[in-house]
Protein backbone atom coordinates (compact mmCIF):
# COMPACT_ATOMS: atom_id res chain seq x y z
CA UNK A 1 0.00 0.00 0.00
CA UNK A 2 1.21 3.43 -0.66
CA UNK A 3 2.43 5.68 2.34
CA UNK A 4 2.38 9.38 2.01
CA UNK A 5 6.06 10.69 1.85
CA UNK A 6 7.06 12.83 5.31
CA UNK A 7 6.38 16.23 3.89
CA UNK A 8 2.41 14.79 3.81
CA UNK A 9 2.44 12.75 7.25
CA UNK A 10 3.99 15.62 9.01
CA UNK A 11 0.73 18.09 8.32
CA UNK A 12 -2.79 18.26 10.48
CA UNK A 13 -5.04 16.50 8.91
CA UNK A 14 -9.14 16.56 8.95
CA UNK A 15 -10.86 13.83 10.24
CA UNK A 16 -14.46 14.69 11.50
CA UNK A 17 -16.87 17.39 12.11
CA UNK A 18 -17.21 18.55 15.46
CA UNK A 19 -20.28 17.91 15.99
CA UNK A 20 -20.01 14.70 14.49
CA UNK A 21 -18.47 13.24 17.34
CA UNK A 22 -20.38 13.15 21.07
CA UNK A 23 -19.38 12.12 24.23
CA UNK A 24 -19.50 8.29 24.99
CA UNK A 25 -19.84 7.39 21.18
CA UNK A 26 -16.63 6.22 19.64
CA UNK A 27 -16.29 7.83 16.02
CA UNK A 28 -15.18 5.67 13.39
CA UNK A 29 -12.92 6.85 10.47
CA UNK A 30 -10.01 6.33 8.26
CA UNK A 31 -6.98 8.31 7.36
CA UNK A 32 -4.59 7.92 4.58
CA UNK A 33 -5.97 3.79 5.00
CA UNK A 34 -5.50 4.14 8.13
CA UNK A 35 -8.91 3.03 10.22
CA UNK A 36 -8.93 5.07 13.48
CA UNK A 37 -11.09 5.85 16.34
CA UNK A 38 -12.28 9.35 17.75
CA UNK A 39 -13.86 9.69 21.20
CA UNK A 40 -14.92 12.64 23.68
CA UNK A 41 -13.89 11.86 27.02
CA UNK A 42 -13.99 13.58 30.23
CA UNK A 43 -10.72 14.89 29.94
CA UNK A 44 -11.07 15.86 25.92
CA UNK A 45 -10.46 14.44 22.96
CA UNK A 46 -8.48 11.32 21.99
CA UNK A 47 -7.78 9.84 18.80
CA UNK A 48 -5.89 6.50 17.69
CA UNK A 49 -5.40 4.01 15.16
CA UNK A 50 -8.23 1.01 15.32
CA UNK A 51 -4.89 -0.98 15.35
CA UNK A 52 -2.60 0.86 18.30
CA UNK A 53 -5.80 1.91 21.18
CA UNK A 54 -3.30 1.89 23.29
CA UNK A 55 -1.00 5.19 21.70
CA UNK A 56 -2.75 8.25 21.09
CA UNK A 57 -2.26 10.55 18.21
CA UNK A 58 -1.99 14.23 18.70
CA UNK A 59 -5.46 16.22 18.09
CA UNK A 60 -6.58 19.67 17.64
CA UNK A 61 -9.70 21.27 17.38
CA UNK A 62 -9.87 24.26 15.10
CA UNK A 63 -12.24 25.67 12.22
CA UNK A 64 -15.30 23.46 13.82
CA UNK A 65 -13.02 20.30 12.78
CA UNK A 66 -11.10 18.27 14.60
CA UNK A 67 -7.45 17.25 13.33
CA UNK A 68 -4.76 14.55 13.84
CA UNK A 69 -1.84 13.72 12.53
CA UNK A 70 0.01 10.37 11.89
CA UNK A 71 3.75 12.15 11.89
CA UNK A 72 4.53 15.15 13.70
CA UNK A 73 2.24 17.95 12.60
CA UNK A 74 3.56 21.57 11.71
CA UNK A 75 1.36 24.26 12.59
CA UNK A 76 -2.14 24.13 10.79
CA UNK A 77 -2.75 27.35 8.58
CA UNK A 78 -4.13 30.19 9.87
CA UNK A 79 -7.42 31.76 8.97
CA UNK A 80 -7.75 34.94 10.70
CA UNK A 81 -11.15 35.73 9.99
CA UNK A 82 -13.14 32.95 11.34
CA UNK A 83 -12.17 34.81 14.81
CA UNK A 84 -13.68 38.10 13.85
CA UNK A 85 -16.86 38.29 16.26
CA UNK A 86 -19.60 39.20 13.37
CA UNK A 87 -18.91 35.81 11.79
CA UNK A 88 -21.34 33.66 10.94
CA UNK A 89 -19.13 30.00 10.95
CA UNK A 90 -20.55 26.96 9.66
CA UNK A 91 -19.70 23.67 9.01
CA UNK A 92 -21.69 22.58 5.76
CA UNK A 93 -21.13 19.34 5.75
CA UNK A 94 -18.56 16.50 5.40
CA UNK A 95 -19.41 13.87 2.16
CA UNK A 96 -17.66 11.25 1.35
CA UNK A 97 -16.97 11.41 -2.74
CA UNK A 98 -14.84 9.08 -4.61
CA UNK A 99 -11.99 11.35 -5.76
CA UNK A 100 -8.55 11.95 -4.88
CA UNK A 101 -8.00 14.56 -2.49
CA UNK A 102 -5.58 16.96 -5.04
CA UNK A 103 -8.88 16.44 -8.23
CA UNK A 104 -11.23 17.77 -5.35
CA UNK A 105 -9.06 20.88 -4.58
CA UNK A 106 -7.92 21.90 -8.77
CA UNK A 107 -11.89 21.68 -8.97
CA UNK A 108 -12.56 24.07 -6.11
CA UNK A 109 -9.67 26.23 -7.63
CA UNK A 110 -11.60 26.27 -11.10
CA UNK A 111 -13.55 29.05 -12.59
CA UNK A 112 -14.03 27.72 -15.92
CA UNK A 113 -16.89 25.08 -14.48
CA UNK A 114 -18.88 27.81 -13.46
CA UNK A 115 -21.62 28.17 -15.74
CA UNK A 116 -21.97 24.38 -16.88
CA UNK A 117 -22.06 23.28 -13.73
CA UNK A 118 -22.99 25.80 -11.28
CA UNK A 119 -26.00 27.15 -13.98
CA UNK A 120 -27.84 30.33 -12.96
CA UNK A 121 -25.94 30.38 -9.84
CA UNK A 122 -22.28 30.99 -10.15
CA UNK A 123 -22.10 31.67 -13.47
CA UNK A 124 -24.40 31.52 -16.30
CA UNK A 125 -23.96 31.47 -20.47
CA UNK A 126 -22.52 33.77 -22.18
CA UNK A 127 -20.34 35.14 -19.21
CA UNK A 128 -18.12 32.18 -19.48
CA UNK A 129 -14.37 33.76 -19.90
CA UNK A 130 -12.03 33.33 -17.23
CA UNK A 131 -10.42 36.76 -17.33
CA UNK A 132 -6.25 36.89 -16.52
CA UNK A 133 -5.57 36.43 -12.93
CA UNK A 134 -2.20 36.27 -10.82
CA UNK A 135 -0.65 33.11 -9.27
CA UNK A 136 2.14 33.06 -6.57
CA UNK A 137 3.40 30.42 -4.77
CA UNK A 138 4.79 31.05 -1.52
CA UNK A 139 7.37 29.03 -0.76
CA UNK A 140 8.06 30.70 2.73
CA UNK A 141 4.68 30.30 4.07
CA UNK A 142 3.84 27.01 1.71
CA UNK A 143 0.97 27.90 -0.07
CA UNK A 144 -0.38 28.74 -3.24
CA UNK A 145 -1.92 32.17 -3.83
CA UNK A 146 -4.47 32.79 -6.68
CA UNK A 147 -5.41 36.82 -6.85
CA UNK A 148 -7.71 39.28 -8.91
CA UNK A 149 -9.71 36.07 -9.85
CA UNK A 150 -13.51 37.76 -11.31
CA UNK A 151 -16.25 36.13 -12.47
CA UNK A 152 -20.29 36.98 -13.51
CA UNK A 153 -22.14 35.12 -10.95
CA UNK A 154 -26.09 35.37 -11.17
CA UNK A 155 -26.38 34.25 -7.56
CA UNK A 156 -23.51 34.32 -5.94
CA UNK A 157 -24.42 33.46 -1.97
CA UNK A 158 -27.28 33.16 -0.12
CA UNK A 159 -27.57 36.74 1.30
CA UNK A 160 -27.50 37.76 -2.88
CA UNK A 161 -30.35 40.43 -4.32
CA UNK A 162 -29.12 39.90 -7.80
CA UNK A 163 -25.90 38.98 -10.64
CA UNK A 164 -22.96 41.14 -9.68
CA UNK A 165 -18.90 40.12 -10.97
CA UNK A 166 -17.86 38.69 -8.11
CA UNK A 167 -13.95 38.96 -7.11
CA UNK A 168 -12.13 35.79 -5.64
CA UNK A 169 -8.62 35.16 -3.93
CA UNK A 170 -7.92 31.39 -3.37
CA UNK A 171 -5.21 30.45 -0.85
CA UNK A 172 -3.83 26.43 -1.08
CA UNK A 173 -2.28 26.57 2.15
CA UNK A 174 -1.90 22.85 3.04
CA UNK A 175 -1.73 20.06 0.20
CA UNK A 176 -5.24 18.92 0.58
CA UNK A 177 -7.14 22.21 2.25
CA UNK A 178 -8.32 25.58 0.00
CA UNK A 179 -9.45 29.05 1.14
CA UNK A 180 -11.25 31.26 -0.71
CA UNK A 181 -12.12 34.27 0.29
CA UNK A 182 -15.11 36.35 -2.02
CA UNK A 183 -16.79 39.32 -2.56
CA UNK A 184 -19.39 39.52 0.31
CA UNK A 185 -22.77 40.44 -0.88
CA UNK A 186 -23.83 42.42 2.45
CA UNK A 187 -20.27 44.11 2.45
CA UNK A 188 -18.22 45.37 0.36
CA UNK A 189 -15.18 45.94 2.24
CA UNK A 190 -15.31 42.48 3.46
CA UNK A 191 -15.06 39.01 2.20
CA UNK A 192 -16.78 35.98 2.63
CA UNK A 193 -14.70 32.77 3.53
CA UNK A 194 -15.01 29.23 2.20
CA UNK A 195 -13.32 26.51 2.84
CA UNK A 196 -12.59 22.76 1.84
CA UNK A 197 -10.64 20.22 3.93
CA UNK A 198 -10.73 16.73 1.82
CA UNK A 199 -9.50 13.93 4.72
CA UNK A 200 -7.64 11.52 2.61
CA UNK A 201 -9.77 8.31 3.21
CA UNK A 202 -7.75 6.50 0.88
CA UNK A 203 -5.82 7.57 -2.30
CA UNK A 204 -9.15 7.75 -4.78
CA UNK A 205 -11.54 8.42 -1.81
CA UNK A 206 -12.09 11.49 0.22
CA UNK A 207 -14.45 13.29 2.78
CA UNK A 208 -15.25 16.58 2.09
CA UNK A 209 -15.03 18.69 5.06
CA UNK A 210 -16.76 22.41 4.20
CA UNK A 211 -16.45 25.45 6.23
CA UNK A 212 -18.28 28.94 5.64
CA UNK A 213 -17.72 31.93 7.64
CA UNK A 214 -19.44 34.64 6.73
CA UNK A 215 -20.65 38.03 6.57
CA UNK A 216 -24.79 37.43 7.06
CA UNK A 217 -27.21 38.25 9.81
CA UNK A 218 -30.06 37.52 7.63
CA UNK A 219 -30.28 34.19 6.33
CA UNK A 220 -30.22 31.24 8.58
CA UNK A 221 -27.53 28.65 9.45
CA UNK A 222 -29.96 26.02 6.82
CA UNK A 223 -30.12 28.52 4.56
CA UNK A 224 -26.28 28.89 4.21
CA UNK A 225 -25.55 25.24 4.35
CA UNK A 226 -28.50 24.53 1.82
CA UNK A 227 -26.65 26.90 -0.60
CA UNK A 228 -22.78 25.05 0.10
CA UNK A 229 -24.57 21.85 -0.07
CA UNK A 230 -26.12 22.26 -3.56
CA UNK A 231 -23.27 23.99 -4.94
CA UNK A 232 -20.91 20.58 -4.16
CA UNK A 233 -23.60 18.56 -4.83
CA UNK A 234 -23.47 19.59 -8.65
CA UNK A 235 -19.68 19.24 -8.07
CA UNK A 236 -19.79 15.53 -6.50
CA UNK A 237 -20.96 13.89 -10.31
CA UNK A 238 -17.92 15.83 -11.99
CA UNK A 239 -15.53 14.79 -9.52
CA UNK A 240 -16.14 11.25 -9.73
CA UNK A 241 -16.30 10.80 -12.92
CA UNK A 242 -12.63 11.90 -13.37
CA UNK A 243 -10.51 9.77 -14.89
CA UNK A 244 -7.72 8.92 -13.99
CA UNK A 245 -9.23 9.64 -9.99
CA UNK A 246 -5.47 10.31 -9.20
CA UNK A 247 -3.90 13.92 -10.02
CA UNK A 248 -1.21 13.31 -12.75
CA UNK A 249 1.77 15.54 -11.97
CA UNK A 250 3.53 15.26 -14.87
CA UNK A 251 2.82 18.50 -17.18
CA UNK A 252 2.49 16.77 -20.24
CA UNK A 253 -0.66 14.16 -18.77
CA UNK A 254 -3.51 16.72 -19.36
CA UNK A 255 -4.11 19.65 -21.83
CA UNK A 256 -4.54 22.86 -19.66
CA UNK A 257 -5.58 26.19 -20.73
CA UNK A 258 -4.99 30.04 -19.55
CA UNK A 259 -7.57 29.40 -17.35
CA UNK A 260 -6.17 26.37 -15.56
CA UNK A 261 -2.63 28.49 -13.99
CA UNK A 262 -3.97 28.44 -10.56
CA UNK A 263 -3.81 24.23 -11.25
CA UNK A 264 -0.64 24.00 -12.84
CA UNK A 265 1.30 26.09 -10.19
CA UNK A 266 -1.01 23.69 -7.44
CA UNK A 267 0.60 20.37 -9.38
CA UNK A 268 4.36 22.11 -9.81
CA UNK A 269 4.00 22.75 -5.75
CA UNK A 270 3.10 18.99 -5.18
CA UNK A 271 5.58 17.99 -7.08
CA UNK A 272 8.38 19.82 -5.67
CA UNK A 273 6.70 19.09 -2.38
CA UNK A 274 7.38 15.03 -2.95
CA UNK A 275 3.32 14.48 -2.94
CA UNK A 276 3.03 11.01 -3.47
CA UNK A 277 -0.30 9.96 -2.34
CA UNK A 278 -3.39 10.58 -4.29
CA UNK A 279 -1.14 11.62 -7.79
CA UNK A 280 0.52 9.98 -10.07
CA UNK A 281 3.82 10.94 -9.55
CA UNK A 282 6.44 12.63 -12.15
CA UNK A 283 8.38 10.11 -13.06
CA UNK A 284 11.32 11.26 -15.16
CA UNK A 285 11.60 10.22 -18.65
CA UNK A 286 14.88 8.57 -20.47
CA UNK A 287 14.89 11.47 -22.61
CA UNK A 288 15.46 14.04 -19.79
CA UNK A 289 18.21 12.39 -18.18
CA UNK B 1 -50.15 28.18 -0.70
CA UNK B 2 -47.98 24.32 -0.77
CA UNK B 3 -45.13 24.36 1.36
CA UNK B 4 -42.91 21.50 0.97
CA UNK B 5 -40.42 20.58 3.87
CA UNK B 6 -36.83 19.78 1.92
CA UNK B 7 -33.72 18.62 1.78
CA UNK B 8 -31.71 19.81 -1.36
CA UNK B 9 -29.40 16.77 -1.85
CA UNK B 10 -32.87 13.99 -1.19
CA UNK B 11 -34.00 12.42 -3.93
CA UNK B 12 -37.46 11.58 -1.77
CA UNK B 13 -37.41 15.53 -1.96
CA UNK B 14 -36.76 15.94 -5.87
CA UNK B 15 -39.85 14.03 -6.39
CA UNK B 16 -42.45 17.00 -5.28
CA UNK B 17 -39.83 19.25 -6.93
CA UNK B 18 -39.97 17.36 -9.95
CA UNK B 19 -43.98 16.77 -10.41
CA UNK B 20 -45.00 20.21 -8.73
CA UNK B 21 -42.38 22.00 -11.46
CA UNK B 22 -43.96 20.02 -14.73
CA UNK B 23 -47.13 20.84 -13.38
CA UNK B 24 -46.29 24.30 -13.16
CA UNK B 25 -47.06 24.99 -9.56
CA UNK B 26 -45.93 27.47 -6.83
CA UNK B 27 -44.80 26.08 -3.75
CA UNK B 28 -43.10 27.46 -0.79
CA UNK B 29 -39.68 25.95 0.65
CA UNK B 30 -38.62 25.07 4.13
CA UNK B 31 -35.13 23.83 3.94
CA UNK B 32 -34.35 21.41 6.52
CA UNK B 33 -31.00 20.23 7.43
CA UNK B 34 -30.96 16.79 7.05
CA UNK B 35 -27.46 16.32 7.09
CA UNK B 36 -25.32 17.52 9.15
CA UNK B 37 -28.01 18.90 11.14
CA UNK B 38 -30.11 15.83 11.71
CA UNK B 39 -33.04 18.47 12.07
CA UNK B 40 -35.62 15.55 10.86
CA UNK B 41 -35.30 14.12 13.48
CA UNK B 42 -35.58 16.72 15.95
CA UNK B 43 -38.71 17.67 18.35
CA UNK B 44 -40.03 20.38 16.38
CA UNK B 45 -40.14 18.09 13.02
CA UNK B 46 -41.53 15.08 14.46
CA UNK B 47 -44.43 16.78 15.67
CA UNK B 48 -44.99 17.55 11.92
CA UNK B 49 -43.83 13.76 10.43
CA UNK B 50 -43.71 11.45 13.36
CA UNK B 51 -41.85 9.20 11.32
CA UNK B 52 -38.71 11.76 11.23
CA UNK B 53 -38.65 11.52 7.25
CA UNK B 54 -38.61 13.72 4.43
CA UNK B 55 -40.23 15.24 2.46
CA UNK B 56 -43.39 16.58 4.05
CA UNK B 57 -45.74 18.41 2.14
CA UNK B 58 -48.09 20.58 3.50
CA UNK B 59 -51.71 21.70 1.30
CA UNK B 60 -54.64 23.89 2.88
CA UNK B 61 -54.03 22.15 6.72
CA UNK B 62 -53.91 18.98 5.04
CA UNK B 63 -49.59 17.33 6.30
CA UNK B 64 -48.58 14.20 4.09
CA UNK B 65 -45.29 12.34 4.36
CA UNK B 66 -44.04 9.97 2.16
CA UNK B 67 -43.02 11.15 -1.21
CA UNK B 68 -45.52 8.68 -3.27
CA UNK B 69 -48.38 9.58 -1.18
CA UNK B 70 -47.40 13.09 -2.25
CA UNK B 71 -47.06 12.44 -6.07
CA UNK B 72 -50.67 10.62 -5.52
CA UNK B 73 -52.01 13.68 -4.47
CA UNK B 74 -50.42 16.67 -6.20
CA UNK B 75 -51.49 14.64 -9.52
CA UNK B 76 -55.07 13.87 -8.60
CA UNK B 77 -55.57 17.42 -7.17
CA UNK B 78 -53.36 19.33 -9.66
CA UNK B 79 -52.82 17.69 -12.72
CA UNK B 80 -55.79 19.44 -15.13
CA UNK B 81 -54.69 16.72 -17.85
CA UNK B 82 -55.92 13.82 -15.39
CA UNK B 83 -53.02 11.77 -17.31
CA UNK B 84 -50.48 11.99 -14.37
CA UNK B 85 -52.24 9.86 -11.78
CA UNK B 86 -55.69 8.87 -14.07
CA UNK B 87 -58.20 8.21 -11.81
CA UNK B 88 -60.73 6.55 -14.03
CA UNK B 89 -58.43 3.69 -15.33
CA UNK B 90 -58.33 1.21 -12.47
CA UNK B 91 -55.49 -0.82 -14.48
CA UNK B 92 -53.14 1.72 -14.85
CA UNK B 93 -53.60 3.21 -11.31
CA UNK B 94 -52.81 -0.50 -9.95
CA UNK B 95 -49.58 -0.59 -12.63
CA UNK B 96 -48.72 2.74 -10.68
CA UNK B 97 -48.87 1.26 -6.83
CA UNK B 98 -46.02 -1.09 -8.08
CA UNK B 99 -43.96 1.55 -9.77
CA UNK B 100 -44.64 3.33 -6.73
CA UNK B 101 -43.59 0.18 -4.47
CA UNK B 102 -40.39 -0.50 -6.50
CA UNK B 103 -39.41 2.96 -6.10
CA UNK B 104 -39.34 2.53 -2.67
CA UNK B 105 -36.90 -0.67 -2.95
CA UNK B 106 -34.23 1.57 -5.09
CA UNK B 107 -34.73 3.83 -1.74
CA UNK B 108 -33.87 0.79 0.35
CA UNK B 109 -30.87 -0.13 -2.30
CA UNK B 110 -29.58 2.59 -4.20
CA UNK B 111 -30.56 5.52 -1.98
CA UNK B 112 -29.14 3.48 1.25
CA UNK B 113 -25.57 2.91 -0.40
CA UNK B 114 -25.94 6.34 -1.31
CA UNK B 115 -26.29 7.45 2.22
CA UNK B 116 -23.82 4.73 3.14
CA UNK B 117 -21.09 6.64 0.98
CA UNK B 118 -21.69 10.18 0.92
CA UNK B 119 -23.10 10.80 4.51
CA UNK B 120 -21.79 7.65 6.38
CA UNK B 121 -25.11 6.11 6.97
CA UNK B 122 -24.72 2.61 9.02
CA UNK B 123 -25.58 0.84 5.68
CA UNK B 124 -24.24 -2.61 4.17
CA UNK B 125 -22.87 -0.69 1.29
CA UNK B 126 -22.22 -4.29 -0.85
CA UNK B 127 -25.70 -5.72 -0.05
CA UNK B 128 -27.33 -2.44 -0.91
CA UNK B 129 -25.18 -2.32 -4.32
CA UNK B 130 -26.10 -5.73 -5.13
CA UNK B 131 -29.72 -4.83 -4.38
CA UNK B 132 -29.58 -1.89 -6.65
CA UNK B 133 -28.82 -3.76 -9.53
CA UNK B 134 -31.50 -6.64 -9.12
CA UNK B 135 -33.99 -4.28 -9.30
CA UNK B 136 -32.09 -1.97 -12.46
CA UNK B 137 -31.63 -5.34 -14.02
CA UNK B 138 -35.83 -6.05 -14.11
CA UNK B 139 -35.79 -2.27 -14.49
CA UNK B 140 -34.30 -2.23 -17.93
CA UNK B 141 -35.75 -5.31 -18.80
CA UNK B 142 -39.57 -3.74 -18.44
CA UNK B 143 -38.22 -0.63 -20.11
CA UNK B 144 -36.14 -2.55 -23.23
CA UNK B 145 -39.20 -5.00 -23.88
CA UNK B 146 -41.05 -1.72 -24.03
CA UNK B 147 -39.68 -0.07 -26.30
CA UNK B 148 -39.99 -3.11 -28.89
CA UNK B 149 -43.96 -2.43 -28.34
CA UNK B 150 -44.11 1.24 -28.32
CA UNK B 151 -43.85 1.67 -25.10
CA UNK B 152 -41.60 4.79 -23.57
CA UNK B 153 -42.75 5.20 -20.23
CA UNK B 154 -42.53 2.75 -17.12
CA UNK B 155 -46.86 2.24 -17.46
CA UNK B 156 -49.06 1.37 -20.45
CA UNK B 157 -50.18 4.96 -21.16
CA UNK B 158 -48.29 6.56 -24.11
CA UNK B 159 -47.90 9.31 -21.68
CA UNK B 160 -45.34 9.80 -18.63
CA UNK B 161 -46.92 8.80 -15.03
CA UNK B 162 -45.89 9.25 -11.74
CA UNK B 163 -44.42 6.07 -11.27
CA UNK B 164 -41.95 7.43 -13.51
CA UNK B 165 -41.20 10.49 -11.32
CA UNK B 166 -41.22 8.31 -8.16
CA UNK B 167 -38.84 5.92 -9.96
CA UNK B 168 -36.48 8.30 -11.29
CA UNK B 169 -34.25 10.12 -8.51
CA UNK B 170 -32.24 7.40 -7.19
CA UNK B 171 -32.12 5.92 -10.75
CA UNK B 172 -30.53 8.95 -11.88
CA UNK B 173 -28.32 9.49 -8.79
CA UNK B 174 -26.92 5.69 -8.95
CA UNK B 175 -23.08 6.34 -9.44
CA UNK B 176 -23.21 8.28 -6.61
CA UNK B 177 -24.40 4.88 -4.74
CA UNK B 178 -21.37 3.08 -6.50
CA UNK B 179 -23.65 1.50 -9.00
CA UNK B 180 -23.38 2.20 -12.60
CA UNK B 181 -25.31 2.50 -15.58
CA UNK B 182 -23.45 1.01 -18.26
CA UNK B 183 -24.92 -2.26 -18.78
CA UNK B 184 -28.94 -0.32 -18.79
CA UNK B 185 -29.30 0.84 -22.06
CA UNK B 186 -32.78 1.04 -21.97
CA UNK B 187 -32.86 2.81 -18.57
CA UNK B 188 -30.30 5.64 -19.31
CA UNK B 189 -32.58 6.12 -22.57
CA UNK B 190 -35.73 6.31 -20.36
CA UNK B 191 -33.69 9.23 -17.85
CA UNK B 192 -32.94 11.04 -21.27
CA UNK B 193 -36.72 10.83 -22.03
CA UNK B 194 -38.04 11.60 -18.36
CA UNK B 195 -35.27 14.92 -18.88
CA UNK B 196 -37.06 16.38 -21.56
CA UNK B 197 -40.51 16.21 -20.20
CA UNK B 198 -41.65 20.04 -20.67
CA UNK B 199 -41.16 21.77 -17.06
CA UNK B 200 -38.40 18.80 -16.06
CA UNK B 201 -36.16 20.74 -13.69
CA UNK B 202 -32.59 19.09 -11.84
CA UNK B 203 -31.29 18.80 -8.73
CA UNK B 204 -27.82 18.39 -7.54
CA UNK B 205 -26.20 15.19 -9.03
CA UNK B 206 -28.93 15.49 -11.75
CA UNK B 207 -28.08 17.28 -15.60
CA UNK B 208 -30.11 17.99 -18.08
CA UNK B 209 -30.47 16.40 -21.26
CA UNK B 210 -29.59 18.09 -24.79
CA UNK B 211 -32.98 17.78 -26.98
CA UNK B 212 -33.58 14.54 -28.53
CA UNK B 213 -32.19 13.95 -32.77
CA UNK B 214 -35.23 14.13 -34.81
CA UNK B 215 -35.23 10.83 -36.26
Amino acid sequence: MNRPNPYLNDHWHVVAGNEAVASGQPFRTVLFDVPIIIQRLADGLRVTAALAPEKPLPVLERYGFIWTSLGTPMPLFEIPEYDEADRRNMNAGSLGVAVSAPRAIENFLDMGHFPYVHTDILGAEPHTEVKEYDVEVSAERGEVLATRCRFFQPRAATSSAGGQEVEYVYRVPHPYCSVLYKSCPSDENRRDVIAIFCQPVGEERIVAHMLQSLIDDVSTITDMRRFQQTIFGQDKPILENQYPKKLPLDPRAETPIRADKSAIAYRRWLSQMGVNYGVIPLVPRVADV
Amino acid sequence: MITLYDFELSGNCYKPRLLMSILGLTYETVPVDFYPGREHKSEAFLKLNPFGELPVLVDDGLVLRDSQAILIYLASKYDKTGQWYPLSDPAVLAEIAIWHDFANRITATASAARLGLSMFYDVDIEAAQAGAHQLFRLLDEHLWFGEREGRDWLCAPSHPTTADIACFPYVALSEEAGVPRQDYPAIRRWLDRVKRIPGFTVMSGVFPAGPAIEA
